[in-house]
């Protein structure tokens, strides 16, 4: 059997791609079948990450369409519009994320089920930022031994507690 | 090992076969997603400033206080790569297939061992890499963390105290960490469990896909697994997660394997044995082909059916025999019959010169 998309080398690759829903299968050469996949022939378009992430921030309010830039809607640091970071999935800039904060919020919260960052915190320069993540997660450890009736635990873990409120606090 | 040899040389450390439950979990791999301070990230990056990037890196991995802590990494810009050496970069798992679209300003850094990577205006500024053999995703972490504290001794991060790490794309803030493992389940596939048991998977936060092919249909029964939520969690927990679904699975795939030998001999030792014969004396051979016999015959292998072929070669043909290595190997391009013949030539060289020694 020829190749459906060349004609000209024998297909020996099932090629299966789903747009909006619609199963199709394509009986392809390796070469056409990789060219396909690399998404250069641009006959579907690729449904990867950064299609379903725009979906997802289309239903949080992000613009779908070029809509007339309003203020507030374009950070202040790179200039990356709300309806381009809608169609790429993709931020400009550290400084977006402040800009278009309360908007994102929703959107970690769905991707990650969290909006609070818990684990390294740069060697250099993220000193201060350490202690105070240890002291969180100190913190929750306190609660679930106290739910726990561990009193032990607890007297422990607040003696920790209150020895890295004092290393805060001097600096 | 200089670049210019890397993609001459078909082995790459994670290949070795060492490492623990090595039978199964093929590699372990940490990738971490930095970016640079007060620069946009490299989609909204103009050349000059993509090069600012670069020379940055390079400035970072030249220091003294680097070359101590984490050792010599050599960097190459990928326009100074022949396609086809670029290619190679991404079959060795050693950068993604991102990394050559427009790659006119992008760069990768690379150790002489291999297994710590850099990639450089990726979507991230920096994308930090470490590959190893086997069940290894603890230590691939902290040799990664010490890649990326060697880094930040010189490099501003974007960093944000709520948020952490910030990253081009919101799926990847926070700890910006992405850890995987490379499983050959072939057990699984054979008693016709993968489908269900790799969905439970998400029910995990991880996601699984195939290393070959589409979707579930993973060619060679190579799946990759790995975590999806990156912020929120610490990066031990994001790895202790990965590391107990991960033994689950090598469970599950054992006692597939040990079923099928049990109840089903005479099939399974036929199924070795021809993907054997075919390898030994096949004229061509596509790669979709050499893909699904070097899967059986890895499996025979791993239940002692094959005794005379070392494990690592297989995954190593695996690799040689993608269409830019061969290219590479035979040193001109080659038509796809022509690749045919040389993939199968390949495999037949390489297995009698395993059976001989």
């Amino acid at each position: 059997m020829e190749c459906e998309r060349c004609h000209q080398r024998p297909a020996t690759v099932h090629v299966t791609q789903i747009v909006n829903g619609d199963k199709r299968t394509m009986r392809l050469c390796e070469e056409c079948a990789r060219e396909i996949q690399v998404g250069t022939m641009g006959f579907f378009p690729q449904i990867d990450f950064h299609n379903f992430l725009s979906g997802l921030l289309h239903e949080f309010g992000f613009p779908t369409g070029p809509a007339v830039v309003t203020a507030g809607a374009r950070c202040g640091a790179c200039g990356l519009t709300e309806e381009r970071f809608a169609r790429q999935g993709l931020l400009g800039c550290g400084e977006c994320y402040r800009y278009f904060g309360p908007r994102l919020e929703p959107v970690l919260r769905r991707i990650h089920g969290n909006t609070r960052h818990m684990g390294k915190v740069p060697e250099r320069t993220g000193g201060k930022m350490r202690l105070k993540n240890r002291l969180e997660r100190l913190k929750a450890e306190l609660q679930a031994a106290v739910s726990r009736e561990e009193f032990e635990r607890a007297a422990e873990l607040r003696d920790r507690i209150r020895e890295l409120e004092k290393q805060l606090q001097e600096g | 090992m200089p670049i210019k040899d890397i993609v001459s040389n078909p082995h790459s450390p994670w290949m070795d076969g060492t490492g623990p439950e090595a039978d199964i979990v093929i590699s372990s791999r940490v990738r971490v997603a930095r970016n640079l301070a007060g620069l946009p990230f490299p989609h909204m990056l103009n050349q000059i400033r993509a090069e600012e990037v670069i020379r940055a890196v390079q400035a970072a991995i030249n220091g003294r206080e680097f070359r101590q802590k984490v050792g010599h990494m050599e960097l190459i810009r990928m326009k100074d790569l022949t396609p086809v050496e670029r290619q190679v970069l991404v079959e060795k798992h050693l950068i993604s297939p991102d990394l050559l679209e427009s790659y006119e300003h992008k760069a990768v850094a690379i150790s002489a061992d291999e297994v710590l990577s850099v990639m450089i205006n990726e979507e991230d500024h920096l994308r930090l890499q470490c590959l190893l053999p086997g069940f290894q995703l603890q230590r691939a972490w902290e040799l990664v963390s010490r890649l990326d504290d060697g880094l930040e001794a010189t490099l501003d991060y974007a960093f944000d105290e709520k948020l952490g790490y910030l990253t081009a794309c919101p799926t990847n803030v926070g700890t910006g960490l992405r850890a995987s493992v490379m499983l050959h389940l072939p057990g699984l596939v054979l008693v016709d469990q993968v489908k269900s048991v790799l969905g439970t998977i998400t029910k995990f936060g991880l996601t699984v896909r195939g290393l070959y092919g589409e979707g579930t249909e993973a060619k060679g029964n190579l799946f990759q697994v790995s975590n999806q939520i990156t912020l929120g969690q610490t990066e031990e927990d994001i790895m202790a997660n990965l590391v107990s679904v991960t033994r689950q699975l090598l469970a599950q795939e054992r006692a597939a394997r040990e079923a099928l030998y049990r109840e089903r001999k005479d099939q399974l030792e036929d199924r070795v044995g021809r993907a054997y014969g075919l390898l030994k004396h096949a004229r061509m051979m596509t790669s979709e082909e050499a893909i699904r016999l070097l899967s059986d015959l890895r499996l025979g292998i791993d239940l002692g059916i094959i005794k005379n072929i070392p494990a690592p070669l297989v995954i190593e043909l695996m690799v040689l025999t993608r269409p830019a290595f061969l290219v590479k190997v035979v040193g001109k391009e080659l038509s796809p019959v022509e690749r045919d013949v040389y993939r199968a030539q390949l495999i037949r060289k390489k297995l009698s010169a395993a059976q001989q020694t």
